[in-house]
């Protein structure tokens, strides 16, 4: 669905996207993670045409972007850093003014289309308030159902849970995961890692500017070959386990061994009482973490002020 | 697209608010002027305004003159100026060209909405001083001289004008309002490429502002004698001509001439910016 070579993208001298090869699959919920001013958003603009790569290609719905991109836009919705409305004009005026502007559906179907998008994102009951008056969850919610108006087979979302409440991003993560069974890819990025982790099945990771990992989530979070343990006697478990213990914080032991029943065995027959075991995982943050620095928002001091850092 | 930025620009009030206020400029001045019956004298004050007193039908050429230096640039800066810029600061650009809405057609929709914006903007300023003309000054008949429109009482002692007839002036006016538009094109072309470099249709609007009163600035001046026919605001004035007996065509076509050259130089340049501008407002 969307496939990308080496793409690139500078402004000025500065490389804000750095030879980006993603693989989105069709029927795949692709999670796009990294760090603030890593790229993501800038990666999100070309895929749509508003940003002009400077290298690279681009291949969306199997066409080539931007030289396609009347044909595939049609087909794609999108939410691109926040929603955007004519804050003076109510959110089904809204609709219909973005309905009516490109390739449109028939005049005649388009209330019908604005009714049923309003209603997939809990808005049904909206009346003719102007959106300036909504909240940051009502235009959330409205930009997703302009996004939805023409049935797109590709969704690309940027931050789609951004001002929703706990109950408004389960909604939209069932309403996501409803259209992803009905066959809607689903590309979205966001720094909700929960959210990532259980909606997504694949994720991608950028870190200034470049792809970093990008795989199933499932075999991201493999077991790493070492089995977790808790137990109240932590003492003695580290005695009998001996050299595989790993590492120990309070009751909490990791063990060099794979396999949970055998860590459990030993321990039962040595008499220790095991709360917990289970084999470890990483978590999504774990793994963000270890492989992203720090955002381009957090501006530290230059390193060549830092004493220890002065004989470099 | 063209149909969605009519009903843009029809459901905004403050475009609404700012043909009011065009309007309502010029009548302001005719209650003035009937209430004290001072007229500015002749060659002083807006153009033609000295003889309204005597016939309501010359106050349309009146209102004219009364909001062509600064109400009607203004305006049509400020609605050319929001045009790609305005969508730009409301974040609602980059939905609509993912829509998608191809760039040259947004452009063109755009544009096509602010000639209408303009059009309206001169024939409503038209129509409302007209009524206002002849309620308060009544309509007595008009005659078209070389020297300019009168009054025939007037032009019977002083000139040998010809008396106009009712569709005669019709016509007039109209030519009048179609070489108003015409320049207010080039001020609208001007505010819609800077409305494509910056994202503040506020700046746009300034900018093509700017332009204006340098112009305007230059034209006044014995030295730049040599560049003041290439410049934009040089022919506005010229649409009196169509006022003369016979109309006296060279200064409008001119005008006209210099409008289309800075319409085209600007729209292409408009063109040529926005569709190669990466958008990441």
């Amino acid at each position: 669905m969307i496939v990308t070579r080496s793409l690139t993208k500078r402004f000025g001298s500065f490389l804000a996207v750095d030879e980006v090869s993603l693989d989105v699959r069709e029927g795949d919920r692709y999670g796009f993670l990294g760090p603030n001013g890593s790229g993501k958003t800038t990666v999100i603009r070309m895929l749509l045409g508003l940003v002009y790569a400077t290298g690279g290609q681009i291949e969306v719905l199997g066409q080539p972007m931007p030289a396609r991109a009347p044909q595939v836009l049609a087909r794609v919705g999108s939410l691109v850093e926040g929603p955007s409305s004519y804050r003076h004009l109510s959110g089904r005026a809204n609709l219909a003014l973005i309905d009516a502007a490109g390739a449109a559906g028939g005049r005649r179907t388009r209330p019908a289309r604005i009714a049923e998008a309003l209603e997939q994102v809990g808005l049904a009951g909206i009346d003719s308030r102007a959106v300036s008056k909504y909240s940051l969850g009502m235009r959330q919610r409205l930009g997703l159902a302009a996004a939805l108006l023409r049935a797109p087979r590709l969704l690309i979302l940027d931050e789609p849970t951004n001002g929703l409440d706990p109950r408004g991003i389960r909604e939209m993560r069932d309403l996501l995961a409803g259209l992803n069974a009905a066959g809607t890819t689903i590309f979205l990025s966001s720094h909700q890692l929960s959210e990532v982790e259980q909606l997504c099945t694949r994720v991608g990771i950028v870190d200034r500017g470049r792809l970093v990992v990008q795989d199933d989530l499932g075999a991201l979070q493999a077991p790493t070959g070492r089995t977790v343990i808790r137990t109240a006697a932590a003492d003695r478990a580290a005695a009998v386990l001996g050299s595989d213990v790993a590492q120990r914080d309070g009751d909490r032991l990791t063990v060099a061994a794979a396999d949970p029943a055998a860590v459990n065995a030993r321990l039962v027959t040595a008499d220790i009482p095991v709360s917990e075991i289970g084999p470890e995982r990483r978590s999504l943050e774990d793994l963000v973490l270890s492989l992203t620095s720090a955002g381009a928002d957090r501006v530290d001091r230059r390193a060549a002020s830092d004493p220890k850092d002065g004989a470099r | 697209m063209i149909a969605v930025e009519l009903v843009k620009l029809a459901r905004r009030p403050r475009n609404w608010v700012s043909l009011a206020l065009l309007c309502g400029l010029p009548v302001v001045v005719a209650v003035f002027v009937v209430i004290t019956h001072l007229a500015p004298p002749p060659g002083q004050g807006p153009a033609l305004l000295s003889d309204v007193l005597s016939s309501g039908s010359l106050f349309p050429a009146a209102a004219l003159a009364i909001v062509l230096p600064v109400f009607l640039p203004v305006a049509v800066a400020v609605v050319g100026g929001d045009s790609i810029a305005g969508e730009a600061s409301s974040g609602m650009l980059r939905y609509l060209l993912a829509r998608p809405v191809g760039r040259a057609r947004l452009l063109a929709a755009k544009l096509v909405a602010l000639v209408v914006y303009v059009l309206a903007a001169v024939v409503l300023v038209a129509v409302t001083s007209y009524l206002t003309g002849i309620a308060l000054f009544g309509s007595a008949p008009v005659a078209a001289t070389p020297g300019g429109l009168t009054a025939s009482n007037l032009a019977a002692t002083s000139l040998s004008g010809a008396g106009l007839t009712p569709a005669g002036l019709l016509a007039r006016i109209l030519g009048a309002v179609a070489f108003i538009a015409v320049s207010m094109l080039g001020v609208g072309a001007i505010a819609l490429f800077l409305s494509t470099v910056t994202d503040s249709g506020l700046g746009a609007a300034l900018g093509a502002m700017a332009a204006l009163i340098t112009s305007q600035v230059l034209v006044t001046l014995n030295s730049t004698s040599a560049v003041s026919p290439y410049l934009p605001t040089r022919y506005w004035l010229a649409w009196i001509d169509f006022f003369r007996d016979p109309i006296l065509w060279r200064n409008i076509d001119r005008g006209l001439a210099v409008q289309a050259v800075y319409v085209a130089v600007f729209l292409a340049a408009a063109w040529a910016h926005f569709a190669t501008k990466d958008i990441t407002s």
